[in-house]
């Protein structure tokens, strides 16, 4: 079995160099071979949803990335060596995510992985890093289950348990809301987490799902699910997907002359939510990673660095790909050895480093702990900062602890 | 009572859009035998015309009142005269060198075609979902719990004046008679005189410009468009034109409400997972009870 299967990558390897030749590389590692060993550029992979309905997040995650990678370079690198980011675009699908991750690792023979945003694309490659024993860092993805994939599986933000957990406090407790309904995004492994920690924690509060109805990423028509929520006159509206669903959700909602808000997470994240949603998101709330406006200096000269080199005001998924990528590097600087299983050692003993997102140390259950969540506001067409929820020290061993 | 109200309304907006998709399909299979694949793909570029042609009427147009009107009229007539030219073309090189070939040749160059505006389609507009354009405000309209919008009576008024504008176009031109003619029968039509190839063009015209039409509605209602929207509706589209009775243009009609309604039934239910899946279902019984749809007239295959 395991020989077919190496007799299988080694046609699959032989055929690829072959035939297309990898359109990104210029120079360094050469394909196949481990770039590291080669004393050129250090090869990092990245994976992300550069198109499709998901294509804000993997945009400025992107960018986000080459600006930290520039940075470190313009700096001296790491030891003198220069990173080299190849990228790959998934179109936001899984399968695809899958097909990058496998040619990122066994043809252009990267030395550490960066991505995805969205929770199933994330679950879809971490298997792979994990059996070619290639680290694995996501930046954005907040489902509990793609660090449990194995030991070479990272991630640099917040969990859903935990995400799901203070959006559902925040509703019941900030908010007053006794009866809400939950509209999830059943193709979607981040929205059926957050669907799973939100009724849980909703209901132990005291608080009470009237309606529970399902779509599916890119529907156009949410009109009957949302006249069925409407006959059950929730008081909010939990929607724990995607900003393109969530905008339009938001729209129809509204042409039924339902006023409830909305409230929902950090898949909410985008330049589109608003441009989308338009008016209709006014009084609608998320959970967000990091707030652009921040006074904090480390936050203050990320925005305007994006700002002088992008045009555009950074989103929570720059915010995170930025430090995930500076973790990586941070990480890079202090592997004993350029391999894999040094490199996952180093990237594991990260501690408190100083992130825009807040300060960063990987937990034994390889993800970030303590970190805190801001709840963010859409009024007047505009985001708004609504909470900051500082990491309670239960809430932080409780995510370190699973 | 007002949550089934509220349904209903959904339903038939969403309905009257697949029965103008379903009548393209329908008089194409009328005329030729030919289940013309391509045709949710139509549907597409006409959101597609629509979404260019209203982008940049909203960036250079400023127009208030009547005019934002003649603005949107103007963007429909473009979508619909651009739907028209590709039906035409498609019928002219994709079919109509095989229209002596075995019927299958046919059907699979209609997949044929739908992939290539598919993927086509991706690669000129971008895979990314677009966002339509507001030519014109949008107004809630609440009587009584239930809401609607002035697009979606808009969707409706629209649906039933481009049905009834077909109706009179098969049942009281000359042009409609020979149309119905050539789907009697081809052959003995062509003999008696009937410009065969002229009435299929004109077929795939008039099919492919009321494409057009439910595309721009389509995007009114739902405003997210992308280049593989064709596909599950164009589906819908073909099996509410087999409930109605292929080749049955009242029957398309009330096949695409049929099935709109169901959806949206469904929708609002516990099961609104299997919305897509319910059309399908649908399909399956008709072929299973009643092969020749609801209006259709059964007959035997001639060996």
């Amino acid at each position: 079995m395991r020989r077919n299967f190496l007799k299988f990558l080694t046609i699959i390897l032989a055929v690829g160099l072959a035939g297309c030749p990898p359109k990104n590389e210029a120079g360094g590692g050469g394909g196949g071979g481990n770039a590291a060993n080669t004393g050129g550029d250090i090869l990092i992979g990245e994976y992300g949803s550069l198109t499709g309905s998901q294509a804000t997040f993997g945009q400025s995650t992107h960018n986000a990335i080459m600006m930290a990678m520039d940075e470190i370079n313009a700096s001296g690198g790491i030891n003198g060596r220069k990173i080299k980011v190849l990228t790959e675009d998934d179109q936001s699908k899984q399968e695809e995510a899958a097909n990058a991750v496998t040619k990122l690792i066994s043809q252009n023979g990267v030395l550490a992985i960066l991505g995805e945003v969205a929770s199933s694309c994330s679950l879809a490659a971490a298997p792979i890093c994990q059996s070619n024993k290639v680290p694995m860092i996501t930046p954005s993805s907040t489902n509990p289950e793609i660090t449990k994939k194995g030991d070479y599986i990272f991630r640099t933000c917040f969990t859903d348990d935990y995400q799901g957990e203070n959006i559902a406090r925040f509703a019941a407790t900030q908010l007053n809301v006794k009866r809400a309904a939950i509209l999830t995004d059943v193709k979607n492994d981040y929205s059926t987490g957050l669907t799973t920690t939100i009724t849980r924690v909703f209901t132990s509060l005291g608080g009470q799902i009237v309606a529970n109805a399902s779509y599916s990423n890119g529907d156009s028509d949410f009109r009957s699910q949302l006249t069925a929520v409407r006959a059950k006159n929730p008081e909010a509206i939990f929607v724990p997907g995607y900003y393109g669903d969530v905008a339009q959700i938001a729209i129809q909602s509204r042409d039924l002359g339902m006023k409830q808000p909305l409230l929902g997470g950090d898949g909410w994240e985008s330049p589109k939510l608003i441009e989308i949603g338009d008016g209709s998101l006014n009084g609608s709330m998320y959970t967000n990673h990091y707030f652009y406006a921040d006074p904090n200096p480390i936050v203050r000269t990320f925005v305007q660095k994006y700002k002088d080199r992008y045009g555009a005001i950074p989103d929570g998924m720059a915010a995170l790909g930025y430090d995930a990528a500076r973790v990586l590097a941070d990480a890079l600087k202090r592997a004993k050895k350029l391999d894999g299983p040094s490199l996952r050692d180093a990237i594991a003993q990260t501690r408190n480093f100083q992130g825009v997102t807040g300060t960063i140390t990987i937990g034994p259950d390889r993800n970030a702990v303590g970190k805190k969540i801001i709840v963010e506001e859409v009024k007047n067409g505009q985001l708004a900062l609504r909470a900051v929820i500082q990491p309670t020290n239960t809430t932080a061993t409780a995510t370190a602890a699973q | 009572m007002q949550l089934i109200l509220q349904i209903l309304l959904n339903g038939i907006a969403l309905g009257a859009i697949y029965a103008l998709i379903a009548l393209g399909y329908t008089m194409v299979y009328g005329i030729l035998k030919l289940i013309n694949f391509a045709h949710g793909d139509v549907f597409m570029i006409g959101a597609f015309v629509g979404f260019y042609a209203g982008g940049w009427a909203a960036a250079h147009l400023h127009e208030q009142g009547m005019m934002q009107w003649a603005a949107a009229g103007g963007i429909m007539l473009l979508s619909m005269v651009a739907c028209a030219l590709l039906g035409f073309t498609i019928e002219r090189v994709a079919y109509r060198p095989l229209r002596k070939a075995p019927r299958i040749a046919s059907l699979i160059t209609a997949i044929g075609v739908s992939f290539f505006l598919e993927y086509g389609g991706q690669f000129v507009f971008g895979p990314d979902p677009k966002f339509f354009p507001t030519i014109i405000e949008k107004h809630l309209i609440q009587i009584d719990g239930t809401a609607t919008t002035n697009y979606q009576l808009i969707v409706l008024a629209l649906a039933v004046v481009f049905m009834a504008i077909l109706q009179y176009i098969v049942y009281r031109t000359k042009f409609g008679r020979a149309m119905r003619a050539v789907s009697f029968n081809f052959e003995t039509a062509s003999l008696m005189g009937i410009p065969v190839d002229r009435v299929i063009s004109l077929t795939f015209i008039i099919g492919s410009a009321l494409a057009a039409v439910a595309g721009i509605l389509y995007g009114l209602l739902y405003s997210r468009i992308d280049p593989l929207m064709g596909i599950l509706p164009g589906l819908k589209a073909f099996i509410a034109a087999v409930l109605g009775g292929i080749g049955n243009v009242p029957g398309a009609v009330l096949g695409g409400l049929v099935i709109g309604l169901v959806e949206s039934f469904v929708a609002a239910s516990r099961f609104s997972n299997y919305r897509d899946a319910i059309a399908f279902l649908i399909l399956i019984a008709i072929l299973m009870f009643r092969p020749s749809g609801l209006f259709g007239k059964y007959e035997a295959e001639k060996v």
